[in-house]
């Protein structure tokens, strides 16, 4: 049964005033922790609200609509755009999650000379700004001549390089907080047992590994589909993808066919966030 | 760890596919445009490596200089702001109720993942003239004229809308509301991982809350406040789309001015050593990051 409210107020006033450590209970600093998030929040949500909003002009309400939905949705170089980011983050994420796992193994359980200058060469692509790495890789491929007029997908070639190419030191990094946690008698054991290096890699380290490498591929999607710095220097005329496109849209007019599309793409982005975050933490209650 | 002789074999195939595409497709375009900066154009397309330092020397002249100045004095407000927002934000959160904390920090880093090239457009609805800052401005400013009216004072006149965007203020903005997680999650460890018996005992001790805050907290936490800097400072240092988008012709930062040689102004020698100047800082900012911790955990040891 419910407490009527009566009682419930005299609930509240019986808690004890704020401990000297409960900065949490403190009235400023609720303000601030308030004022925080909606500074955070609060443009996102306008955002996505609007998306619904049938004006062009996107400061009054006018009512609530999905015609720009429709419209964004009937608009060919979008959802081109649109497909070819899907493409390049499914590419970029199944090479980088080998790739990355490659190292984390490698980190993981050799020791070897230069081990320090190694760790931090694969650190690079996350420290460096991401212009340096875009106008890289521009210069990169247009002096190997790299080819463009491919047909499809293989005209995308050249931002799928570069995304493997910054995604997979941080699969690397994800993959190997969670071998860390990998007990070594597990595999001495097998080995003692007759198993060979792929028997022990396969039955035993993998099904370890495997909710590190399932956020490593989330991770890496989502930096992929994100990106947009190191794309815009990478694509051409022909190989748009969504967030370039949004960024010429954006140029161009502020309408709320962007927020439409720009909605789409936050809610994929949440979705495989929330899995990630999911799964890290069942593998984390599992192992406890 | 074993060492690498004991299985050369898996050692190799581990380490070949990553560490040949890193050089491949890492390394060496690093690499070109490190010999692009020694060079000069020839033509409209070519571009002979002479070794020759123009690029660097006239990286230095003044109107250049500037943009770096301005570049600095950008991420260094962007990161005094982050801090000064972010201490209070961590603190509230180290000292929240369990159950809460996880979530308060989800909400920290969810707009994180969140696209920066959208939550860059969400400002730009934000802040621009007829925008909901304005808007909402503008329905204070009108009460207040209408109470004014009301008592019998003169009105404040029609509301003339201040320009918020395309200016210095709109990318310091931005960029505050684009790196404050940066700050706010190394703080949080920072004080998560802090002794609060000593808060107590000054506190026990008769030190007030402020003096507390400062004498303790903030140098217990000192560590994780240097890596907040210099994670927040490095980012920003290098934003491109932030001031692309918020900024005016008056507020363009580094990453504009690289963007605009390799592509409107097609002088790509330059926009390398520019390049390479806003790497060699980033470093700087990290081997002295890396100084500060070591320095630090010499002294606890």
């Amino acid at each position: 049964m419910r407490a009527p409210p009566q009682h419930r107020l005299r609930r509240l006033r019986r808690r004890p005033p704020p401990g000297p450590l409960d900065y949490g209970r403190h009235l400023w600093m609720r303000l601030t922790m308030l004022a925080t998030f909606v500074f955070l929040y609060a443009p996102i949500i306008t955002l996505v609200a609007f998306s619904f909003n049938d004006s062009r002009r996107n400061v009054v309400w006018r009512g609530f609509t999905v015609k720009y939905y429709l419209k964004a949705w009937h608009n060919d170089g979008l959802i081109e755009a649109f497909t070819n980011s899907l493409t390049i983050a499914v590419i970029s994420t199944a090479v980088s999650t080998v790739i990355g796992a490659m190292v984390a193994l490698q980190l993981w359980r050799f020791r070897f000379p230069f081990k320090g200058a190694y760790e931090g060469g694969m650190a690079l692509p996350i420290v460096i700004p991401e212009i340096c790495m875009g106008v890289a890789m521009l210069a990169f491929f247009s002096r190997t001549y790299w080819p463009t007029d491919l047909i499809w997908p293989f005209n995308l070639s050249a931002i799928i390089i570069a995304h493997i190419s910054f995604s997979f030191p941080f699969v690397a990094v994800v993959v190997r907080a969670r071998l860390a946690s990998f007990n070594r008698e597990f595999e001495e054991a097998a080995k003692d047992l007759g198993a060979s290096e792929w028997r022990v890699l396969r039955d035993v380290l993998l099904p370890h590994m495997a909710p590190g490498l399932v956020a490593g591929a989330l991770l890496a999607f989502t930096l992929s589909l994100d990106d947009f710095v190191i794309t815009f220097f990478t694509s051409g005329p022909d190989t748009v993808t969504f967030p370039v496109k949004i960024y010429s849209m954006v140029r161009f007019s502020v309408t709320p066919e962007v927020n439409a599309a720009s909605a789409v793409l936050i809610a994929i982005t949440l979705a495989l966030t929330a899995t990630a975050m999911f799964l890290q933490n069942r593998a984390g209650q599992k192992m406890r | 760890m074993d060492n690498w002789r004991k299985n050369p074999r898996v050692f190799w195939i581990l380490s070949a596919p990553p560490a040949l595409w890193l050089l491949g497709f890492f390394l060496l375009p690093l690499a070109l445009i490190w010999a692009y900066s020694f060079g000069h154009k020839e033509g409209i397309i070519g571009i002979a490596i002479s070794w020759t330092p123009d690029n660097y020397l006239r990286a230095l002249d003044p109107l250049y200089l500037q943009i770096f100045l301005k570049s600095f004095w950008f991420a260094g407000m962007t990161t005094a702001v982050c801090l000064i927002v972010a201490l209070p934000v961590s603190l509230a959160i180290t000292f929240a109720p369990a159950r809460w904390k996880a979530l308060l920090l989800v909400l920290v880093i969810l707009p994180f993942w969140t696209n920066l090239l959208i939550r860059t457009y969400a400002l730009i609805a934000v802040l621009r003239t007829r925008g909901f800052l304005n808007a909402g401005l503008e329905s204070v400013w009108d009460s207040v004229d209408g109470v004014a009216r009301a008592v019998g004072l003169d009105g404040l006149g029609a509301f003339t809308p201040p320009q918020l965007l395309y200016n210095n203020f709109a990318v310091v903005f931005g960029l505050v509301y684009v790196h404050l997680p940066f700050m706010v999650l190394p703080l949080y460890a920072a004080l998560d991982r802090m002794d609060r018996s000593h808060l107590e005992a000054s506190l026990d001790l008769g030190a007030g809350q402020f003096r507390t805050f400062f004498s303790i907290t903030v140098p217990l936490a000192m560590p994780g406040i240097l890596s907040g800097v210099v994670i927040t400072f490095i980012p920003a240092l290098g934003s491109f789309l932030t001031p692309d988008l918020l900024g005016g012709t008056e507020s363009q930062m580094i990453a504009n001015v690289i963007e605009r040689q390799f592509k409107s102004a097609n002088d790509w020698p330059f926009g390398s050593a520019l390049s390479f100047i806003l790497m060699y800082i980033t470093f700087f900012a990290l081997a002295l990051r890396a100084f500060f911790s070591r320095g630090r955990s010499a002294m606890d040891t």
